[in-house]
């Protein structure tokens, strides 16, 4: 019988330890002679579950386990195959119960649909799924405005954030009359706490390189860029090898599927800075030059890259083109919101069981996303809120988590979709200092261009620090609210145009936490170090010196068996303590 | 002409004359080196005709470009969003406290072995809090094993 084995080896499958896994397993069907076929794949989206490791056969359906270690290889693969599988390391699988099982069949996968089945740098796997049908599809079957129609009635909208509908983007560009146009993805995931594109680029390159081949010819451009941010080394390894394939078979270059149509690829790596997700800013860092917006318009439809007509889409957009184009505009508007069809992508982080890759369709209560799919709080601890949108967005208390997904009800709580971000967090996040952590990447990242956003968020930092660390006065509310105003109102791109928001939702949500902060002088979750002070709860220390040893400072005092002492003012609130203590005697206030 | 300078050269070679060269270039060029000094980035300017104000200009913009010698090697902290809410700043102290600085604005070690450097999000967030150490990343991190971490290069 033939044997298939998969193992998951992307960043966060080799952070987990897959590769030592894959090795066990090649290892071990060398050595019993077992006949299989071995194969590396990327990422599934159960970060959480890694090293995860599918195996299938004609006779037993797949069994998808997590969480495995080299040693326990042999008798995984042997159960297997004798028909007696170890069910309680399965996380996904059709004929038996597994842990995951709910979890992943309430997704709808269109996006995601390959990463994890294939492998990304094989362009024979891609074309086994009906890879770049699509792209024979449009060249052979369609015209270009016909392309641009059908993306349209999908009701498909930019996955970076702002949600601006693809097909009239298209149109923009395609009504453009000039022989030189552009085409660009934009991959500078630079949003913290999001993965999105980071695992559609390690796991189905190829989508993404057909969905902007589709593209190019709708709108009529023989040259493109995929514009990647250089942290992501394997996404650009992929990348290179998927467009190396795509041009010996003439997926890509001169004359494709011997039509007129020619269209060359080139990737850029991005030197790292968060405004260049903006797309005057992406252009100019193409261009060579720094990453700084640029007022629009004209646009990059009429006047983009170096001066010609220019379409942006993000990663995300273009791995949805092929399959809209391959089953029709209808189909895939079946999912979703009246104004927000499909589904999106989400990375889900922070304190939440299932951490990892989703994709569900639109107007699903982030409620279920998070206890239905995500599987709820990682921790005993209560959930506190979501953090939607990253510097750009904000903060989605309790009260809201029955908000539907779709771009204009989150836009409603004053968060926003953004490109996909999900940071649940618990009570053991400040909300002072979440506001205070987002400015200050905001501030660091502001190009500089735009005085409100230079010098303001600035401002808005130093006021946040103050409070944090207790010198906070309550005229400073008003003044960060006034601030966050003339922000938004000052700016000239989306980087300081959203920039406040992280402030303004906790001010609005979370007012309590900063009037504690100033009023009280208390931190309630226990984060700004200057308003916290661990002590030694005396009954229950046992004097085994564990702290004491920890300390980086030498601030605890007291012998072996006896009752330690913490000294106040040579502690610096690092924790160490408090984590060390097996006996629950350190006390944090 | 230094061996530096011949590499540099050859860097050069490859770019020349082709739009848009300046960011490629100097990543290149800082492979040779692992940063730019002031000589190179003069020496790069006098080669292409390109002003050193703008290539001073792109080097200070971006993060990935850097003007100070770099230790052996690189520690990228993460300080994205799922990394901060899962105690990333203790993981920073706890690397600081493992290894020896001049004094506390100092990135790289005195020895020259590591250079700390925080990033905004390095993509792996359910394994928060991450570090990379060069191309290896290490996730689920207590401040306990940032020692273990340390030793597998020593």
């Amino acid at each position: 019988m033939s044997l298939e084995i998969k193992v998951g080896l992307a960043s966060c499958g080799l952070a987990a330890g897959a590769r030592d896994v894959y090795t066990a397993i090649e290892n071990y069907l060398h050595k019993e002679k077992i006949a299989a076929d071995l194969k590396k794949t990327a990422c599934i989206g159960m970060c959480f579950a890694e090293p995860i490791v599918e195996i299938s056969s004609e006779k037993f359906a797949p069994i998808i386990y997590g969480r495995i270690t080299p040693e326990e290889v042999p008798e995984l693969i042997e159960k297997f195959l004798t028909g007696t599988p170890n069910t309680a390391k399965a996380i996904i699988a059709k004929d038996c119960e597994a842990e995951e099982n709910d979890t992943y069949n309430s997704q709808t996968r269109i996006v995601l649909r390959n990463c994890g089945k294939i492998d990304p740098v094989s362009i024979d796997d891609y074309l086994k799924v009906d890879g770049y049908k699509a792209l024979e599809k449009s060249l052979k079957n369609m015209n270009r405005t016909e392309i641009i129609d059908e993306i349209k009635e999908s009701g498909l909208r930019g996955r970076g954030g702002a949600g601006f509908p693809t097909g009239l983007k298209w149109q923009f560009a395609y009504n453009e009359n000039n022989k030189k146009k552009y085409i660009i993805c934009n991959a500078d995931e630079g949003d913290p706490g999001a993965f999105m594109d980071r695992s559609v680029l390690e796991g189905d390159p190829h989508s993404i390189i057909e969905g902007m081949i589709i593209g190019a010819y709708a709108i009529g451009a023989d040259e493109g860029y995929i514009y990647c941010r250089a942290e992501y080394p394997m996404a650009i390894k992929h990348l290179r090898i998927a467009i190396e394939a795509a041009e010996e078979k003439n997926l890509l270059g001169e004359n494709i599927h011997g039509t007129e149509f020619n269209f060359e690829l080139h990737i850029k790596e991005g030197a790292g800075a968060f405004v260049c997700g903006e797309e005057t800013a992406l252009m100019a860092s193409i261009e060579g030059e720094r990453g700084m917006p640029r007022i629009r318009p004209p646009f990059p439809a009429q006047s983009g890259l170096w001066g010609k007509p220019t379409n942006i889409n993000n990663v995300e957009t273009f791995a949805n083109i092929a399959w809209i184009i391959l089953n029709g505009a209808a189909s895939y508007a079946k999912y979703g919101t009246e104004k927000s069809k499909g589904t999106k992508v989400f990375a889900l982080a922070g304190m939440i069981r299932n951490s990892g890759l989703i994709e569900v369709p639109m107007g699903m209560p982030i409620r279920d996303v998070i206890y239905k799919v995500g599987g709820g709080m990682k921790t005993e601890r209560p959930f506190k809120a979501v953090q939607m949108g990253g510097p750009s967005g904000g903060c989605i208390p309790a009260k809201l988590l029955d908000t539907t997904i779709d771009y204009d009800s989150i836009t409603k709580t004053g968060a926003i979709m953004g490109s996909g971000g999900m940071v649940v967090m618990d009570t053991s996040t400040c909300m002072v200092d979440i506001a205070r952590f987002f400015l200050n990447f905001t501030q660091n990242e502001s190009c500089g261009k735009c005085t409100f956003c230079r010098v303001g968020t600035k401002r808005m930092l130093e006021i946040l620090t103050k409070i944090t660390e207790g010198k906070g006065e309550m005229e400073d509310l008003e003044k960060l609210e006034t601030l966050s105003k003339n922000i938004i109102k000052g700016s000239l791109c989306g980087l300081g145009q959203t920039a406040p928001n992280p402030v303004l939702t906790t001010l609005k949500y979370f007012r309590d936490e900063y009037v504690a902060h100033i009023v009280d002088k208390k931190c309630v979750a226990g984060v700004c170090k200057p308003l916290i002070k661990y002590e030694v709860i005396e009954d229950k220390c046992i004097g085994c010196t564990a702290c004491a040893r920890k300390c980086p400072t030498k601030a605890i005092s007291g012998k072996v068996k006896e009752i330690h002492l913490i000294d106040q003012d040579a502690c610096i609130k690092c924790g160490i303590c408090f984590d060390v203590c097996k006996f629950d005697a350190i006390s944090k206030s | 002409m230094t061996n530096i300078q011949k590499e540099i050269n050859y860097v050069i070679d490859k770019f020349i004359g082709k739009k848009g060269i300046l960011i490629p270039l100097l990543q290149e060029i800082q492979d040779i080196e692992r940063y730019l000094s002031k000589e190179t980035m003069s020496f790069v300017a006098k080669r292409t005709g390109i002003k050193l104000a703008e290539i001073y200009g792109v080097a200070t913009f971006y993060s990935m470009f850097r003007l100070k010698p770099q230790g052996e090697h690189i520690i990228r902290i993460c300080k994205g969003t799922a990394c901060h809410v899962s105690n990333a700043n203790s993981i920073m102290d706890s690397l600081r406290n493992n290894l020896t600085f001049a004094n506390s604005d100092e990135d790289t070690t005195t020895d020259g072995k590591f250079t700390l450097m925080e990033v905004a999000c390095l993509g792996c967030c359910s394994l928060a809090p991450v570090i990379m150490v060069d191309e290896d990343t290490f996730g689920k991190l207590t401040s306990e094993s940032i020692a273990k971490i340390l030793k597998k290069y020593d």
